[in-house]
Formats: C-alpha cells, sequence, structure tokens
C-alpha cells in the first residue's frame, strides 16, 4: 500500500480553490475511488455526483489532470503518482459545489431537436422490420451515456459560450441518431442550421477524441448532418423548384 | 421553523428509471399533472446498468414460445409463491410494452428477418429477450426518458423523498430536500407511485449504485403500508471480484447465454454436478449440448449454467468454500474457449458482448476473447417489497402506488433474469394509469403541517450534531459489512438474531451520526439521512429471513436447507405496528384459478 496526493477543486458557485488531500491507493483503484476514501475519511461534505461505478450511467464526469474523463474508468495506474493528481468540475458548466457542475443547459438544449416520428408500421400486426446493418448504424450514436464530456471540451461552448445558438456535440449526435433512424420520417434540416447552429462547429474532432464510449462523434454524426442540411436547404435545383412552386 | 417550496400535481412518481419513466409516461398520457422526482440526474437511474434484455414471448426466434411458457417459466424461477395473477398480467402484456418501445425509437438487434432478436437466458425456456448487445437498459431508459420529456413531465432532479405525508388514512403528498442547495420541497399530490428500486446497499458487495437504499420500501413502511417477501434477495452468480476497488459490479447472465462456461480451479465445469430436480429434464446433460443450445440448435436442453441465478450462487460459493475457487475468491467465467468452436470467436464476442469487454479490459487489464474472467456472487435484487394489488398495483394505503423492483409479488423467491426489465415496464404503466384514474376520482386532500415540520426537525437534527457525532459513513460501512457476513447468501438463526442486535446498536449509533459544512451538496449529510433507510430495510429482511424455516429460491438457510410444503402456501408479511415495533406475520397465498394451474402442469 502507498500513498498519493490528489488536488482536489472545493469551492461554491461564487469561489473556490484547490486542496491537497493524501490518501492511501491499492491495485485497480480508479479516480472515483480515491475521492470515494476522501469523502468518507477526510471530507465528509466533498460534493461528486456518481452512480454506476461502470462507465454505463456517465454521472462522474470531471477533469483530471486537465482531461476531461469519466472519474470511475481513469485508472490510478495510468496516472504519474509521483505528482499530485488533480481532480476539477467540467469548466464549460456553472459550478454548483466542489466536482458537481449545473448541466441542466444540456437537458433544455435537447427539447429544441424534433422528436422521433416513426413511418406506419410495416406489418399488419403494428410491428415494423428492420435490417441488422440499418440498425447498427444508428446503434453507435445510440451508445451515449450524457455525460456531457464532449460538450465540456467543445470550443463553440467551453471559449465561445455560445449556449443559446449552438447545441453541442451530444444534441448533434442525439439528432443525427434521429436523422438515420431507419423508422423515421421527421424533417430536422432547417432547425440543425438555425437554432441549433450546426455550422458553429468547425470539426476539430475535440469531441470524438474524449467521448468514453467511443463514438466517432465528428465524422459519423456531424459531418453527414452537415451534408444533409446542405443537401436540404442549399441545393440549387431544390432551391429553384422551391421558387417555382411557391 | 425551516422555508420550504411547495409544489402542486395530481400524480407524483418517486423514481426516473424504468418503471417510474413508465408510470409518468402514462398517467401524462391520462392527462393528469405529473410531477416525477429522482434522486440523480434524469436518465442516470440504476435501470441503464441492465444488460441482458427484456423478457417477452414475441416468438420471434422461437415459435414455440407463448405466454402461457412465460408464465410457467416465472412462477417455476418464484419456486411458487410469487403473486400468480402479477405473473399472468406480466407474461400477457410484456410483447405489447417492448413492441411500444420500438414504436418510441428504441432499436433492438433485429432477427435475418428483421423483426426484434431475442437471447437465451437463465430459467426462460425459448430464446424471449428483446436486447441491444449488452446494452438494453440504457437503450430501455433513454427512450423512456426522450419520451417522457416531449410530453411536458415535470421533473425534478436531484430531489431525495424522506417522508409521505398522509391525510384521512391516505396519502396527500411527499416531502424531501433538493441535493443541489439543500432546500425543502413540498409535493402536494392526490396519488404517488413509488419507483424506487431496491436495497443493495444495505450489503457490503453489491450490484447496485448508491441510490439503492431502500427508500420506497421505506417510505411506504412508515406510512403504514405492507412490505412482503423481503426474505427474497437475489444474490447474482456473476460479479467481478478483482480488483478489489470493482468488485460486486456486475457481469451479465448474457455471457453465460453466448456460451460463456463456469469452471473451478481444477478446471471443472462443476455446475454439471448439481442439477436440481425441477430443472432435469430441461437442462443438457453433457457440454456439447449445452453449446448446441446456445448456438441456437432447438433440439438441444440449456446448459446447467443457465439454471436460475439462486442455484448458480450457491454452486459458486460450495465451490470457493471448498478450496476450489479462483485465485481472488471467485471462480472462471470462461467465454475464450469458444475460439475451439467458433472460427472468428474474439470479433463475434466482442460483437455480443461489447461492454463486457471493454469493462474487463479497461478495469481489470483482462481480455475476455482470450482468457477467462474471475467472478463471484453479488447482491443484485429484492424480489420483496411493497404489497400492492395485482391489477392496480395499489399498496394498502389508498393513493399509494408502487411499481418496479420496490414493488413486490411477481418474482416469488426468485426473480428470472430479463423479467425486471419486462416488470418494469408492465407494471410502470399499469400503475401510472391507475394512479390517474385514482387522482381523477378525488380533490387535493389539505397538508397536516405538523407532519411537515416534523419531517424539517428530523432532516436537520444531524447538523445540530455537527462534526462531533459519528460519521455517517462509518455507520453505514459497519451495517454493509454486518449484513453481508450474517444475512448473506446462506443463513442461520443464531446469526441472524445476531444481526438484530446489531440493527438495534447501529439504529443508537446512527441517531448520533452528525454532519459539518451546509447544506449545499451535502454527501454526507444525504448519508446520514439515508441511513434510516437502510436500517429498515435490513431489519424487515433480517426478520423475514428469521421467520421462513424453510430453504427457497434467494433464501437459503444453512439449518433448514430443504424446502418446506407449507412455507409454500404462505408469503411473509411485515408492518408498522401501532407502538412502532415491526410486525411479522404470514398470509396465506391466494389459490390459483384452475386453468393457471393447467398452464403449470403442462409444462411440467
Amino acid at each position: 500500500m502507498s500513498t498519493a496526493t490528489f488536488r482536489i477543486w472545493r469551492g461554491t458557485a461564487q469561489a473556490g480553490k484547490f486542496e491537497d488531500y493524501s490518501t492511501d491507493v491499492s491495485e485497480g483503484m480508479v479516480v472515483l475511488d480515491a475521492v470515494h476514501q476522501i469523502q468518507a475519511q477526510q471530507a465528509n461534505d466533498l460534493a461528486v455526483r456518481w452512480n454506476c461505478k461502470a462507465g454505463k450511467c456517465g454521472s462522474c464526469s470531471a477533469e483530471v489532470n486537465g482531461h476531461p474523463r469519466l472519474m470511475c474508468m481513469t485508472r490510478l495506474n495510468q496516472l504519474n503518482l509521483a505528482e499530485p493528481v488533480t481532480i476539477e468540475p467540467m469548466r464549460s458548466f456553472p459550478p454548483v459545489r466542489d466536482l458537481v457542475t449545473d448541466v441542466s443547459w444540456n437537458f433544455q438544449a435537447k427539447l429544441s431537436i424534433k422528436p422521433f416520428k416513426p413511418r406506419p408500421p410495416d406489418a399488419a400486426d403494428g410491428t415494423w422490420r428492420m435490417a441488422q446493418a440499418d440498425v447498427e448504424r444508428v446503434q453507435e450514436f445510440r451508445k451515449c451515456i450524457e455525460c456531457f464530456l464532449c460538450q465540456d471540451v467543445c470550443h463553440v461552448l467551453r471559449e465561445h459560450r455560445l449556449y443559446d445558438r449552438f447545441v453541442g456535440p451530444r444534441h448533434l449526435v442525439y439528432a443525427a441518431a434521429l436523422e438515420m433512424h431507419p423508422l423515421d420520417v421527421e424533417h430536422r434540416a432547417r432547425e440543425l442550421k438555425t437554432s441549433d447552429g450546426i455550422g458553429f462547429c468547425n470539426i476539430t474532432k475535440c469531441c470524438t477524441n474524449v467521448c468514453p464510449e467511443g463514438i466517432t462523434i465528428t465524422d459519423n454524426a456531424i459531418i453527414p448532418l452537415k451534408e444533409r442540411v446542405i443537401d436540404e436547404i442549399y441545393d440549387p435545383i431544390v432551391k429553384l423548384f422551391r421558387i417555382f412552386r411557391s | 421553523m425551516p422555508e420550504h417550496e411547495t409544489f402542486d400535481h395530481d400524480v407524483l412518481v418517486i423514481g426516473a428509471g424504468g418503471a417510474g419513466l413508465r408510470a409518468a409516461i402514462e398517467a401524462s398520457a391520462a392527462g393528469v399533472s405529473v410531477g416525477l422526482v429522482c434522486k440523480s440526474l434524469l436518465g442516470k437511474a440504476h435501470t441503464v446498468m441492465a444488460e441482458g434484455g427484456i423478457a417477452a414471448a414475441l416468438a420471434n426466434v422461437d415459435d414455440r414460445d407463448n405466454w402461457q411458457v412465460h408464465f410457467a417459466d416465472t412462477m417455476r424461477g418464484g419456486q411458487y409463491v410469487n403473486n400468480w395473477r402479477m405473473a399472468e398480467l406480466h407474461a400477457k402484456e410484456a410483447p405489447d410494452r417492448v413492441r411500444e418501445l420500438e414504436a418510441w425509437g428504441a432499436l433492438f438487434d433485429r432477427t435475418a428477418d428483421g423483426r426484434i432478436l431475442q437471447r437465451n437466458f437463465g430459467g426462460h425456456r425459448y430464446p424471449r429477450l428483446a436486447h441491444v448487445g449488452d446494452r438494453t437498459g440504457l437503450e430501455m431508459i433513454r427512450t423512456l426518458q426522450d419520451r417522457g420529456i416531449y410530453m411536458g413531465i415535470d421533473v425534478h432532479m436531484e430531489c431525495t423523498i424522506v417522508r409521505l405525508l398522509k391525510s384521512a388514512g391516505r396519502v396527500s403528498g411527499a416531502f424531501g430536500y433538493d441535493r443541489e442547495r439543500g432546500r425543502f420541497k413540498l409535493f402536494r399530490a392526490k396519488a404517488i407511485v413509488l419507483a424506487t428500486g431496491g436495497i443493495g446497499r444495505a450489503y457490503k458487495i453489491t450490484s447496485n449504485s448508491w441510490e439503492y437504499t431502500g427508500d420506497g420500501h421505506t417510505l411506504a413502511y412508515d406510512a403504514g403500508a405492507e412490505l412482503i417477501d423481503m426474505e427474497f434477495v437475489q444474490f447474482h452468480p456473476t460479479g467481478m471480484v478483482w480488483p478489489p476497488s470493482v468488485r460486486g459490479i456486475l457481469v451479465t447472465e448474457g455471457v453465460r447465454g453466448e456460451g460463456g462456461v463456469l469452471k473451478n480451479n481444477l478446471g471443472r465445469r462443476f455446475m454439471f454436478d448439481d442439477i436440481p430436480e425441477l430443472y432435469r429434464s430441461q437442462t443438457a446433460d453433457n457440454e456439447d449440448e449445452g453449446w448446441r443450445y446456445t448456438q441456437g440448435d432447438k433440439t438441444a436442453r440449456r446448459p446447467p449454467e443457465l439454471l436460475t441465478r439462486d442455484h448458480v450462487s450457491r454452486c459458486i460459493v460450495r465451490e470457493i468454500k471448498e478450496g476450489r475457487g479462483s485465485p481472488h475468491g471467485g471462480v472462471f467465467l470462461d467465454i475464450s474457449w469458444m475460439a475451439q468452436r467458433l472460427p472468428n470467436a474474439a470479433e463475434h464476442i466482442k460483437k455480443k458482448l461489447p461492454s463486457m469487454y471493454h469493462q474487463f479490459k479497461q478495469l481489470a487489464d483482462i481480455d475476455i476473447t482470450r482468457e477467462p474472467m474471475e467472478v463471484g456472487p453479488t447482491t443484485h435484487y429484492i424480489m420483496g417489497g411493497v404489497r400492492v394489488d395485482a391489477d392496480s398495483q395499489m399498496s394498502s394505503v389508498p393513493g399509494l402506488f408502487a411499481a418496479g423492483e420496490c414493488a413486490a409479488g411477481i418474482n416469488g423467491a426468485n426473480r428470472l433474469g430479463g423479467n425486471s426489465l419486462s416488470d418494469l415496464l408492465v407494471f410502470g404503466k399499469r400503475a401510472g394509469e391507475f394512479a390517474a384514474k385514482f387522482a381523477q376520482s378525488r380533490k387535493a386532500d389539505p397538508i397536516d403541517s405538523r407532519q411537515v415540520e416534523e419531517a424539517e426537525y428530523w432532516a436537520l437534527e444531524p447538523f445540530a450534531r455537527g462534526t462531533g457525532g459519528e460519521g455517517p459513513y462509518q455507520v453505514q460501512y459497519a451495517l454493509q459489512e454486518m449484513m453481508q457476513d450474517l444475512v448473506g447468501i446462506v443463513r442461520n438463526e443464531n446469526e441472524m438474531q445476531r444481526a438484530l442486535e446489531g440493527l438495534a446498536s447501529l439504529r443508537e449509533r446512527a441517531q448520533k451520526v452528525g454532519v459539518g459544512g451546509n447544506r449545499e451538496y451535502n454527501p454526507g449529510w444525504h448519508a446520514a439521512l439515508d441511513l434510516h433507510n437502510l436500517l429498515t430495510v435490513s431489519a424487515a429482511v433480517t426478520r423475514s429471513a428469521i421467520e421462513r424455516r424453510e430453504s427457497r429460491g434467494g433464501h437459503f438457510r444453512g439449518d433448514y436447507p430443504d424446502k418446506d410444503v407449507a412455507f409454500g402456501k404462505i408469503n411473509i408479511i411485515v408492518r408498522k405496528a401501532q407502538d412502532g415495533r415491526m410486525e411479522v406475520s404470514r398470509a396465506p397465498i391466494p389459490e390459483m384459478p384452475e386453468e393457471l394451474e393447467q398452464v403449470i402442469d403442462k409444462m411440467k
């Protein structure tokens, strides 16, 4: 058994600072274990969100040594324990207390995406038929655990703070899952361009790099959506057709 | 007097996992105003952890399946102390609930002809579990969550309810605090649905998250409702055992459904050594037949690894106790052996069990396509809970409903894998429907302000004692340790009597727990308040387990290792007596209608 130092952000909505805690570490421990140990032994009121502790719920997002990570899936043996390990809250969202941030904006932003609208059932018994290959393409996006690490790292939100004009990578993945759903017949291109602000994404792929589920956010979700927006809104033939029709 | 904010809803749903969300959607569709309270953020509930699938007799993969077979499987798995009416409704309605999820956007894996694919699971005669790889729970919760948010349900996230309020013998509201700011909230409601999940955090080794502190069980009990079957706790046979920090995390039964085998340190498939009489005719007697079953051969019988969870757990405990365990105190679960049978085994495993592959790779440095896993039993689920009317899900307190894990009846002495997700859907819907009807039939009752004041005073006590009091986590750990040791997989009268003494002294310690800091997002304070729930459900489990002097399903008595016909005719009930004591009694199981008896006989 050895010990390591964890430099943890302690603070409120108004102010805060890093505090050092040293605690025992043992084989197989993850960052969240260290935080829990400190919470139980030294700082009962250390605020942290968590649930499943197995990388499936996306609650324990934080910045570990400056990298957006799930604390439950970050093993201590991947970190240099000779130096203090810094743990701070996601910086793109308003702080609540310690490692907890106010992520409620994300739940609002989702509502700007039009909901699922299926085509009429294929069979008389009210069910549909879909090929596994078509389902798989969308299943990648449906793996999203809503940890919001992609939102945290997106410079449109993090640096430029365009929360009222851009829904962020998470919700573009959500829109992609609906747009490419084999049964969906809704049109979302207009909103993607306007209220959802897809044009702000300049495909730096930071979101893809931090996704704990390995979703290829930029290449598989955002770029095809951008193409769809162009096809449906900027296509010159469609545009001419619209002019004549009106 | 501390301040509180007041909210009005026709129906208040407490808990936003599968059952709570499904109840909220149904009540909202009925046109009443709905409030949904959850301890975590929306979409993080423990349902996301469900991996295997949703059991429903769709008969897409094997056309011999139908509701009767599913009903008979559920009753056999529950060792016939189930509420047969719930088991019947569940088997009949589960297919529609699954198809409804698809209509709301869920994307299940497909059969070759494009229908919903179904997989094998323990105790189910035919491939029956609709699934999405091994992340079915996430698919289900996201589908329900997204359906719910567009319906305009009011969601109160990160809010804990500490007390139900009553007027004239029926529920009139609930009182709690928001975790973020620590402010008190009062909810006035005409009907309340409890959907708070289980009690796994009463044990040291568990697959359950921090939320599983028996809140719904305790809220109902304190409000005067009856709890039933509390002795039946399910220990899932396969939790991770190494490294220590991941001990208890679930390894899906899907691993065995896809062909994974259990071995001891001699390399022997020990599950072949002990096949119970009740299942002998349905179980393979050689390795080849078992393999063929997992690969879809309809003429083959299932391998003994897919016997019910209670039995597999006990076999694993026996191997470990008798010195045939793995290096870290488990046994071996091996799926990598499939390479001997399949050409692209590694790819196949990664595709069928992606999150298991990921979980072992990241948390234990184990590549499951190349080496065996080490697994052991972990506290997973409680069959017992709030006693409800089968059709409406209403408890013995008017206006108080319960659904999902915190309600009881469908599973009897042991739950089959896959029957939980379907239970959430079937009875979540029913609870929402009947709660809405109940709410529409009455006016809101006035709130008794004394009850509110008393709850506020109680909730703030830990701050009054300050950091000079005992730490909340130390009491919690002591409780978990004790329940694991004395009321675990194998139980004995004298150990459980010691547990009762232990619970009494832990109750005294809990009353001295103090916390520092303020009310804003203070986990120490939250843990202090949760202790009351953990202690209450632990006592209910222990007292019920003492009362059932036999072994059945998830309840195994070392001092009464056999089944007793007389106990097969009763359920054990726990309620709070007038003087505050916990009262234990027995209730006869109502006689099953002739036609259901015949269904069971036919399937034997």
